[in-house]
């Protein structure tokens, strides 16, 4: 089991019903699961509305213009969905949609 | 030995900035890929502001500036990097924090709450000018009359007008707006999908001053891409706010921004390439002799969006005639629409007005009504 943290901020948390910060567990062991178990496992578990995936996701990858960041690193420098994660991982979602 | 501490990831060279090579890169600049820590970031990020600033000479020593600050992240980094560039660089500016308070219940009243946090942390005055006091319709009113699919038009003629006049109000002649280099691409795309070839030749400049405003305004983020705007508020923990605005967004916007992003996955400099052909884009002239054909010299003429033009070799500026603001047009543009609201205003109210709520809370609330 790997307990990780989710943040949702820049408005994504619309799709969690306005909860910005969530617990996570994944069912795996330490070692076997990568960042694709964590957005799968947000699609099933935190998305409160199933109408609301595609606004977190867009052909099976999270969609363009939402910034991921691995304990608080762009997630483009830490393999990206490949990344093996590890209990106590924090993963933050921004949207840089909205206007300013 | 030394004393051995907790057992630490060992960190690969790849993963180091390729800056100080000292510290772990945090992030990866869209604009050439480049690998950095937090601190070179701020620093890389806050010294091409100020290039932008210099190169194009956008101020004056001394000089009072307006920063047009809605409380989302745009204008917040901008408060807070004028704030730090001012101080750094000496610039000799006054900064004052002109907000528009469009009156959009659940939406705006909130991000007001923010610029009055901006407003003491980074100790500025600020000024809030609304649709109200200026034109007595809020915008949540304007949708009750005329409909959710219009607001944008009315909302973004009102606003550059307000500004003006809170400018004005201030005494104040250059306002600084948070625009990024997303929103210049995404401009720039849009009018060349609409083939609006007048305004893609003027879409690119970093400062503008207009025949139809007195004012100034200028975009120092031209050149900055959102993410590193995004990533600058997170890492300095800035205070913002956001939410979309409870009307929709305008639609056409909304599609060319998808498009852009879907881009800028694949080549992350096609923002920096669209604003260089922007900027590259020259028109080529129409012969004047043309449109004066059988026309006399001090004809009006009218458009089709109800304004009047006068003769167009006005020299002088005009003004509009039920306002008194800048216009080359008989009316100005927020008067033509207002015109049109005022007509349509519902004579009588019911005891449930709907804007006393909010019409963007109702309809939301309406949405989820079920059988």
């Amino acid at each position: 089991m790997i307990k990780v943290k989710i943040e949702f901020l820049g408005g994504l948390d619309v799709i969690s019903n306005k909860q910005r910060e969530h617990k996570l567990i994944i069912d795996k062991e330490e070692g076997e699961a990568t960042m694709k178990d964590v957005i799968s496992a947000i699609c099933e578990k935190i998305i409160a509305d199933e109408k609301d995936i595609p606004v977190f996701i867009e052909d099976e990858t999270v969609r363009p213009g939402i910034l991921v960041l691995i304990n608080d690193t762009d997630w483009e420098l830490e393999d990206g969905e490949n990344y093996v994660i590890e209990s106590g991982d924090v993963f933050t979602f921004t949207s840089t949609l909205h206007g300013g | 030995m030394p004393v051995e501490s907790k057992p630490e990831k060992k960190l690969k060279v790849t993963a180091l900035c390729e800056l100080c090579h000292g510290r772990k890169a945090v992030m990866k600049r869209p604009k050439n890929l480049q690998k950095l820590c937090k601190e070179c970031f701020y620093k890389v990020f806050e010294t091409e502001i100020h290039n932008t600033i210099t190169d194009a000479n956008l101020f004056q020593y001394g000089e009072t500036v307006a920063i047009g600050a809605s409380g989302g992240k745009d204008s917040t980094v901008l408060a807070s990097i004028m704030k730090t560039l001012n101080e750094r660089y000496n610039y000799g500016l006054k900064l004052v924090l002109l907000s528009i308070d469009e009156g959009i219940v659940g939406y705006r009243d909130d991000s007001l709450d923010t610029v009055k946090r901006n407003k003491i942390q980074y100790d500025m005055p600020l000024e809030i000018v609304s649709y109200k006091e200026l034109y007595n319709w809020s915008m949540d009113e304007i949708v009750a009359c005329s409909g959710m699919r219009n607001s944008c038009t009315y909302c973004g003629v009102l606003r550059r007008q307000a500004l003006d006049r809170g400018a004005a109000k201030l005494n104040i002649n250059h306002i600084v707006t948070g625009h990024n280099a997303d929103d210049m691409a995404e401009t720039v795309l849009m009018n060349i999908l609409r083939g609006d070839t007048k305004r893609l030749e003027k879409s690119c400049s970093i400062l503008t001053e207009s025949a139809d405003s007195p004012i100034k305004r200028s975009k120092p983020f031209k050149y900055t891409y959102q993410k590193e705007i995004v990533l600058y508020a997170h890492y300095k923990k800035l205070d913002y706010f956001s939410t979309e605005c409870s009307y929709a967004p305008e639609a056409f916007r909304g599609t060319t921004r998808e498009l852009l992003k879907a881009l800028e996955a694949n080549r992350p400099s096609i923002i920096m390439d669209i604003i260089y052909s922007g900027e590259h884009f020259e028109l080529k002239r129409k012969k004047q002799t043309v449109s004066y054909k059988n026309k006399k010299k001090d004809e009006t003429q009218i458009n089709a969006d109800g304004s009047i033009s006068l003769n167009k070799d006005f020299t002088k500026a005009n003004k509009c005639e039920k306002c008194g603001y800048l216009s080359s047009n008989k009316l100005c543009k927020a008067c033509v629409l207002l015109g049109g609201l005022e007509a349509n205003r519902a004579k009588i109210t019911l005891d449930t007005d709907t804007s006393v709520e909010g019409a963007a809370k109702l309809t939301r609330t309406l949405e989820h009504l079920s059988f």
